[in-house]
């Protein structure tokens, strides 16, 4: 039977055609997964689907009754479900008062039962392998745990379909098992499910079927045993592309960085660093795997000079012999250092800025960029021309649009080439150089951070995904609760990446 | 092309929406609200002596609104546009009357317009080393700030510079007044409009100049819409927090120019006339753009001045209801869903 049938939904933003007649068939009881690029239009689909947004033209047919839904509220009652990306919990809230918020309004003076509803839901969790405390406060849970409460809210509104967006972006690799065990239990319960991603291996592990967005178009739909991840790949971008990026060996030099000891203490006392050792050296890149949440934060920020307030640290970081600790950004900067931050959104750009201003941002106080009191904006168009071409930036610099503009993958190639480019550079920091950006720009970015690299550049590389991390580095550094648990040496990772599903089994006993 | 007078719509739906419910309020009082506007017109735009007093008006305006929209750029909401003025004027009044007589004129201006700078600059300058070295918000420390140069204006006035008998302060010297437009260019005949007109335009040019055009004013801007993003790029927000704060302080205090040296020639209570006040209005108005202030100083310099011309048939106050009611309508427009919907249409937006 049809959950859900869409028939020639379109959907424009001004002149972006989000989806273009879109036609999908997601059968009852099955977990159906939607691939593609960012920008491809898979958010816009779902959120018609969850009724945040309206078709332009288009029907959708809901277990067989035609309906137009205008609000999730109406979703909701329809039995559709989602898990956004960003969770929406209260945090001071017990898990249970989390699941009945926004559901006990009806009987707003009744007594609110809750010790019945704690144990449905723990008793709802346990049937699908969710293990969860209901008396828990949402705060002091890991994001897997959030992520459950999350879709025990959904069960327990009844939700027949529930869509999970991009929800593996955050959880450890046993926490995605347990997450995918969870769906295949929710399955067999008669539930549908609906996954947005774009990682491909979980695609192909977890869904029956596959569906793949370009452009606002929907270009196949597949059942998943029939294809394989370069099918995949390939839909997506329309072209072949190297999953792997070509890793010619390394020739590391002098030792760049050295940090040693460093433990920190925040101002409520917690442990964030602990006796944090390791070092880089010239040419070579230092991986740090690790779930979110052991220090890789703070280690970033405080080799950039921003410690915390409060935060209390000892042991040191030396770049080539001069201590980077009690330094400011600027001073860090004119050091050689460039940070690439995770959240290059909030942090590494100001989106209403020009692509030139923010080819400049952070570079803005070296001389060759001046003009009296102002810039000399010739030059700086003429060097951001330069970069957009040799980091094949899609973007019109004639116009010289706010950055804003640019796709994901875009906006983090113009803080790529505006770090990579810093004069002097000898360490560069990168975190999640590839969070949210699409396949064909992945590409690109890792081979830049390759091409730096060789050129003599000393890079830490902090990221959430291992692909990405054993492709890359050259050492791995293993974090967790603040210490380097385990490292991997140049060797262990080459022969690692011939055998890449063991390896980075291997690896995650040292994070978790 | 429609895109970009869209940031002007609001605006003008906001003042033609207020002046429309304004002519309601004229036709309650009993009034034909056609010929009460078109008297106001006559009196203010049709009139030498009106034109020149809406530029006096919009003088004081333009600094005090500048006042505002300066530290608006990094996010601080100076209330204190008005104290900044009152200690200006004091320090304009003192600074023209402790001059020998017979000093050079540029000599006596440039030292009261000094004296008006830095006593408004340091005002806000306290309020802005307040909030980096104690984090105490802006808003209460300006408002605070107000009252204690309020009381002190006051207090040096009545008990030690005030001529007996009165409430204003000795003549500044004959040098120290700037020369009125009247008496310099034969336009505006005996209005009290005078050469700092030219202050507050270059102050407002200045000020584009420095947000747009320099690189202080790039960090400044990029610390107003991205403070964190700006910590990361290596800026110190706190010298940007003290700048835009005695920035404003100043030119709230350059006001002294227009209403001491140019036109009273002393100072008297009450002579800022809530103009510190009127000047958050202004800058809310031109969305704290500095080159718009000027048009937004030069409406609220003709509904304060017009509201006084036909005082005879409806109450002024109903002017003050317009300034006040076309500030909500800014607020307000931007939040109307039918508005919202005409922006999306008119600016195409990527996949949300």
């Amino acid at each position: 039977m049809e959950a859900i049938v869409l028939e020639n939904i379109s959907k424009r933003f001004g002149t972006v055609r989000a989806n273009r007649e879109i036609s999908l068939v997601i059968h009852k009881g099955g977990i159906h997964a939607i691939v593609g690029e960012n920008g491809a239009g898979k958010s816009t689909l779902t959120k018609i689907i969850y009724g945040m947004l309206s078709p332009d033209s288009g029907r959708m047919t809901l277990m067989g009754r035609p309906v137009r839904l205008s609000s999730p509220r109406q979703a909701i009652q329809a039995g559709i479900g989602m898990v956004h990306q960003h969770f929406m919990l209260i945090p001071d809230l017990t898990v249970a008062e989390n699941i009945m918020l926004g559901d006990e309004r009806s009987r707003i003076f009744a007594p609110l039962g809750i010790e019945n509803t704690a144990r449905n839901i723990a008793g709802v969790a346990e049937e699908h392998g969710m293990h969860i405390d209901p008396f828990a406060r949402v705060g002091d849970l890991s994001v897997g745990e959030e992520q459950r409460v999350e879709i025990l809210k959904l069960l327990y509104r009844n939700a027949e379909i529930l869509i999970l967006d991009e929800p593996t972006a955050v959880l450890t690799p046993t926490e995605v098992s347990q997450l995918f065990d969870a769906l295949r239990s929710l399955r067999a319960a008669g539930k549908t499910v609906i996954l947005i991603t774009h990682k491909l291996d979980e695609v192909l592990r977890v869904s029956d079927t596959v569906s793949v967005m370009r452009r606002g178009r929907m270009v196949a739909t597949r059942p998943t045993p029939e294809v394989t991840k370069s099918d995949l790949a390939q839909l997506m971008v329309g072209r072949n592309v190297l999953l792997r990026v070509r890793n010619p060996p390394e020739t590391p030099g002098r030792t760049v960085l050295e940090v040693r000891g460093l433990t920190c203490r925040d101002a409520r006392g917690g442990t964030r660093l602990s006796n944090l050792s390791f070092h880089i050296r010239a040419g070579e890149i230092y991986g740090i795997a690790g779930v979110e949440g052991n220090g890789q934060s703070e280690l970033l920020s405080l080799l950039w000079g921003m410690r915390d307030e409060g935060m209390i640290c000892s042991g040191s970081a030396l770049l080539d012999g001069v201590s980077l600790l009690g330094k400011t950004p600027a001073e860090i900067g004119s050091l050689g250092v460039s940070h690439i931050p995770e959240d290059r959104l909030r942090h590494g750009v100001v989106p209403a800025y020009t692509i030139s201003e923010n080819m400049i941002f952070g570079r803005h106080r070296e001389k060759m960029f001046h003009r009296f009191a102002g810039f000399d904006t010739n030059g700086v168009d003429d060097y951001t021309r330069e970069m957009v071409r040799r980091y094949d930036i899609r973007c019109d610099t004639e116009a010289d649009p706010p950055l804003s503009g640019l796709s994901g993958g875009n906006q983090q190639k113009v803080v790529l080439a505006r770090e990579i480019g810093r004069p002097g550079l000898k360490l560069l920091m990168l975190a999640q150089p590839t969070r949210g950006v699409d396949i064909g720009a992945i590409e690109t970015i890792h081979r830049k951070i390759l091409e730096t690299r060789d050129r003599g550049i000393a890079m830490l590389l902090v990221s959430a995904e291992l692909d990405e991390i054993v492709a890359l580095s050259s050492r791995i550094g293993c974090l967790y609760k603040g210490t380097i648990r385990h490292e991997f040496s140049t060797g262990e990772i080459r022969e690692g990446r011939s055998r890449e599903q063991e390896f980075q089994k291997e690896i995650g006993l040292h994070i978790t | 092309m429609l895109k970009k007078l869209l940031p002007l719509a609001t605006p003008l739906l906001a003042v033609t929406a207020a002046l429309l419910l304004s002519a309601l309020f004229i036709f309650a009082t009993g009034r034909d609200p056609v010929a009460i506007y078109g008297k106001m017109f006559a009196m203010t735009l049709g009139s030498d002596y009106g034109a020149g007093q809406i530029v006096f008006r919009a003088t004081t305006l333009v600094l005090t609104g500048l006042a505002v929209a300066i530290p608006f750029k990094v996010r601080l909401f100076n209330i204190g546009g008005e104290g900044q003025a009152l200690a200006g004027l004091l320090a304009a009044a003192a600074a023209g009357t402790a001059l020998p007589e017979g000093t050079p004129p540029l000599l006596a201006i440039t030292f009261c317009s000094a004296a008006a700078v830095f006593a408004g600059g340091s005002v806000g300058l306290f309020a802005g080393w307040l909030k980096v070295r104690h984090g105490v918000n802006e808003v209460i420390s300006t408002i605070m700030l107000n009252f204690i140069v309020h009381a002190f204006v006051g207090y040096m006035l009545t008990w030690h510079m005030a001529v007996p008998s009165t409430v204003h302060t000795t003549e500044i010297i004959e040098s120290a007044k700037l020369p009125m437009l009247d008496g310099l260019l034969g336009i505006w005949k005996k209005s009290p409009a005078n050469m700092s007109v030219l202050f507050a335009l270059a102050g407002s040019l200045l000020c584009y100049i420095v947000l747009f055009r320099t690189r202080t004013g790039y960090e400044v801007r990029a610390v107003g819409i991205r403070p964190e993003a700006a910590r990361y790029a290596g800026i110190d927000a706190r010298w940007h927090v003290l700048g835009a704060m005695a920035a404003g302080g100043a030119l709230a205090g350059l006001a002294a120019t227009n209403l001491v040296l140019g036109y009273k020639h002393y100072y008297e209570a009450g002579l800022s006339g809530g103009a510190g006040f009127l000047g958050i209005a202004v800058a809310l108005l031109a969305n704290a753009h500095p080159l718009w202030i000027t048009a937004s100083a030069f409406l609220f310099g003709f509904l304060e001045y017009g509201g006084l011309t036909v005082n005879a048939y409806v109450p002024k106050d109903i002017f003050m209801i317009v300034q006040a009611i076309t500030i909500l309508m800014i607020l307000a427009l931007p939040k109307l869903p039918l508005v919202k919907r005409l922006q999306g249409l008119l600016s195409p937006r990527s996949e949300p």
